[in-house]
């Protein structure tokens, strides 16, 4: 991508958007340094549609990224943004949600950064509840490095790195995330949009934590797992599933073959967050707090 | 006078060593205190060491006056330090129950409950060194009645049992000199000084993952959270922490980590995630003894280098290495300021004898503090806002996401000025000198090193961080004998303004660097930096503070 291209589409885009006036066009249409027909295109679609729809304007989210493919995503978007380290999307967006808990927080990265060098970071995640979206875009494989096994690499795909075939069991994060009894778990599809859109914003809406694993082609890298794969097998579920069933959640997020389950598999409405729980939502912005010194000296006469 | 308190863990040894500084602080005596504890929670042998007088102590002493013995480990570890004057204290259960200069103290007859027993052995001390029962029952008040308000009479009892006995027993043994007038202090311990500076610095975010012995300031941080809406969040490792404080800062927040070596080591990808997208942030790294898990509960300066050189890549950053409380508070409100000013991450290098040691400390003069200006609060929405806009000092202007409709981008890659990713190499350029620059305001505010001592002296010591005092005391027991003796201390350790101190390097007859490690850390910067070579150094790297005696024994050798 050129720089100056950029440039000169950020200077056209005015930021000031009437609320309940957000469009589609607000989020800006930019070059990209993904391969043609990769999943990521899609997804970056999907994302838009469903701000705008629910009249998020640019500067009421933060996407909070990591490093891959992926997490390029927020840069060809108007937002605001922290693209991070590989792996460290969680804790980032933890802590801005925390200190501003006004701003819709969306974590994105691809499955090698969240599941595998991020992993601790999404057992603790899930365990918190902090009010923030998780989306993963889930390509089973690593791109921005040319195709090793990823996390969620099925057994015995044959790569470079592994050209015995991945001798490893694969991470689950819909079964792992179900059995930690998460706010909000959720699997969308790069082939299903409508869906996919329906997903992000309901998981934008769910006062927990969200996470929606997008299943998408790596058009590169993947050769196994791809559109067409996906597209014989994406099984919107059925319409008298009930996600607040956790047993059947569980047994539901088993299903990887045939047929795999896209929708909300499970949602637990009896957590509250973490913000709720620390009074943090009623406190307002960090940034606004003014610090009282007559208090610190209360403080300090403690320790006379 | 030196006290010294020693049993098992899970005696009580450290909370009476607590309460016994705040008593004799509350006397109007200056005191001192060192602890040396094992890592376990039970058992092993522990000490806790009160250095009490009425001058400003700088330093731990060797010779003990008054060994309150809690086991006979205690009694045979320590006897061999007892001045000639000095009285053990044992109890009547312990196999070193009498002796010469023992006192055989029946607690079972003072404490009803074996719990108070330690208040009893209290109040014995107090009565021996001559502190008022009023003062004393006023801090074991404040103490107790803090977290078990049910426990204070039989507290009270033990702690006036144990001091009716003791007169009752008419003791050969000095008592403290009458306290000197109108001295009104605080009694604080490094973590304690740090916590209290962050309040006063505007700290409202915390995140951490515990670690001895830097998890003290967390939690006296977290203690005051409800009073002051403070965010404090026990992460699930130093690499959440670190990163959760940049995402907090980022959205306006000011933030502060507390770890040590080990966890500081985790966090360097994420401190140069702060270089690079120029989040303040203030890390606190309390040293212990390494390499790798080391003496987790004893100290070291070791981690100089390590906190200079973390984190991959080139971007400026500021140490500060405090001396004494009083340089704690101040200098973590500094350290909030320069990052908050400067952008980039601010390092305090303590360690587990500055943290945990209790000081005498006057008062803070709050009327002589600035209310700390909160980031973003002054800025306006900005239009066509680019957070990494070029500027002269190369700090830009930082606008909080979510205050106004301008977006605010950051990138851990290379970035353009509106914060996107790119691999321009004159842009690059461009940006890595941006950042770079700032380095030049960060040394308009380097905070003078501290000289004390003669013009041209036959011998100067140099030194850093919590040694100061050990090395204050050794200056003062040499100039005692007539030799001409000069210190340089420092309490900034980065980044280094030559000008302020080189010329004393060169004036001295020789130089000695004094510091807790193994190999001279803070002499080979000052070579890097100066091009001057330190021959001589006093090192210490036992897991146990320098003292002004171990200075002048291995000056002497």
């Amino acid at each position: 991508m050129k720089t100056d291209q950029v440039h000169s589409l950020y200077a056209s885009r005015s930021y000031i958007c009437e609320v309940n006036m957000v469009s589609i066009e607000d989020f800006g249409q930019y070059e990209t340094a993904w391969c043609p027909g990769c999943g990521n295109f899609s997804i970056l679609k999907c994302i838009k549609k469903a701000l705008a729809g629910k009249s998020i304007a640019p500067h009421q989210v933060l996407f909070v990224s990591g490093i891959g493919q992926a997490a390029k995503a927020p840069h060809y978007m108007n937002c605001n943004l922290f693209n991070g380290l590989h792996g460290r999307s969680l804790p980032v967006a933890t802590g801005a949600r925390l200190s501003n808990p006004e701003l819709t927080v969306i974590a994105e990265s691809g499955d090698g950064c969240m599941y595998g060098e991020g992993g601790n970071h999404f057992l603790a995640a899930l365990r918190r509840n902090v009010n923030m979206t998780m989306l993963v875009h889930d390509n089973q494989i690593y791109g921005l490095t040319k195709g090793q096994a990823s996390p969620t690499t099925d057994p015995g795909h044959l790569t470079k790195a592994q050209p015995r075939g991945v001798q490893v069991e694969s991470f689950h994060p819909l079964g792992v995330a179900i059995a930690m009894k998460a706010g909000f778990v959720a699997r969308g599809f790069t082939g299903m949009q409508d869906q996919l859109v329906e997903l992000i914003q309901a998981a934008i809406d769910f006062p927990g934590f969200a996470l929606v694993d997008i299943l998408q082609q790596c058009v590169s890298f993947n050769h196994v797992n791809t559109f067409e794969w996906y597209k014989k097998r994406c099984q919107p579920l059925a319409s008298d599933y009930d996600p607040e069933d956790w047993k059947a959640a569980m047994s539901k997020s088993l299903e990887w073959g045939d047929s795999i389950p896209t929708g909300i598999l499970y949602m637990n409405k009896t957590r509250n967050s973490f913000e709720h729980n620390l009074s943090i939502t009623s406190r307002g912005p960090l940034f606004r707090q003014k610090r009282n010194l007559d208090a610190v000296v209360e403080v300090m006469e403690s320790f006379a | 006078m030196a006290v010294r308190i020693g049993g098992e863990a899970g005696q009580g040894l450290e909370t009476v060593g607590q309460m016994l500084a705040k008593i004799v602080v509350r006397s109007g005596y200056h005191v001192l205190t060192t602890q040396s504890a094992m890592s376990r929670i039970r058992g092993g042998h522990n000490y806790f060491t009160l250095l009490i007088g009425g001058e400003p102590l700088l330093g731990p002493a060797e010779d003990i006056d008054l060994l309150v013995a809690f086991s006979d480990e205690t009694v045979a570890v320590h006897q061999e330090h007892l001045s000639e004057q000095g009285i053990v204290l044992v109890g009547q259960d312990m196999e070193a129950s009498s002796g010469a200069r023992m006192l055989n103290v029946p607690y079972s007859e003072l404490a009803e409950d074996k719990i108070v027993a330690n208040v009893a052995a209290l109040g014995v001390v107090c009565a021996l060194i001559g502190l008022k029962e009023e003062t004393a029952a006023g801090v074991v008040e404040d103490t107790i009645g803090k977290k078990h308000a049910q426990m204070v009479s039989k507290n009270l009892d033990a702690l006036h049992q144990g001091m009716d006995w003791l007169k009752g027993q008419n003791p050969d043994f000095q008592t403290l000199p009458p306290a000197p007038e109108n001295l009104s202090q605080l009694a604080l311990n490094g973590n304690q000084a740090i916590a209290l500076g962050a309040l006063a610095g505007g700290v409202n975010f915390c995140s951490f993952y515990p670690m001895t012995p830097a998890t003290g300031v967390a939690l006296n941080l977290i203690a005051q959270a409800e009073r002051f809406d403070l965010v404090c969040e026990q992460a699930e490792d130093e690499i959440a922490a670190i990163n959760m404080a940049l995402g907090a800062s980022f959205t306006g927040a000011r933030s502060l980590v507390p770890t040590s070596g080990g966890g500081f080591a985790l966090m360097g990808e994420g401190i140069s995630l702060a270089g690079m997208t120029e989040t303040p942030v203030v890390i606190v790294l309390a040293q212990r003894p390494g390499p790798a898990t080391g003496l987790p509960t004893r100290t070291e300066q070791a981690d100089l280098e390590l906190a200079l050189s973390t984190g991959h890549g080139e971007f400026p950053r500021v140490i500060f290495a405090p001396g004494s409380p009083e340089e704690c508070f101040h200098l973590t409100r500094k350290a909030l300021y320069l990052t908050e000013r400067f952008q980039t991450p601010a390092i305090i290098l303590s360690d587990q004898y500055l943290a945990d040691s209790i000081r005498s400390v006057p008062r803070f003069d709050f009327d002589a503090l600035s209310e700390p200006e909160m980031p973003g609060a002054t800025l306006e929405t900005p239009e066509d806002y680019q957070r990494f806009a070029w500027t002269e000092t190369g700090v830009s202007p930082r606008f909080i996401p979510g205050a106004g409709p301008s977006l605010v981008v950051a990138d851990s890659d290379e970035h353009t000025p509106d914060g996107h990713i790119t691999e321009d190499h004159q842009v690059r350029i461009r940006m890595v000198n941006k950042r770079l620059k700032k380095l030049e305001g960060l040394v308009q505010e380097v905070v003078p090193p501290d000289y004390q001592g003669d013009e041209q002296p036959d011998l100067l010591l140099l030194t850093w961080g919590s040694s100061r005092g050990a090395v204050l005391e050794a200056a003062e027991a040499l100039r005692s004998r007539d030799q001409s003796v000069a210190t340089l201390y420092f309490s900034q350790v980065w980044p280094l303004d030559p000008g302020q101190f080189a010329e004393y390097l060169h004036r001295a007859g020789s130089v000695a660097a004094v510091e807790g490690n193994a190999t001279g850390q803070f002499a080979r910067l000052i070579r890097r930096e100066t091009g001057f070579e330190v021959q001589r150094k006093v090192l210490r790297y036992d897991g146990l503070p320098l003292t002004g005696e171990e200075i002048l024994r291995q000056l002497s050798s």
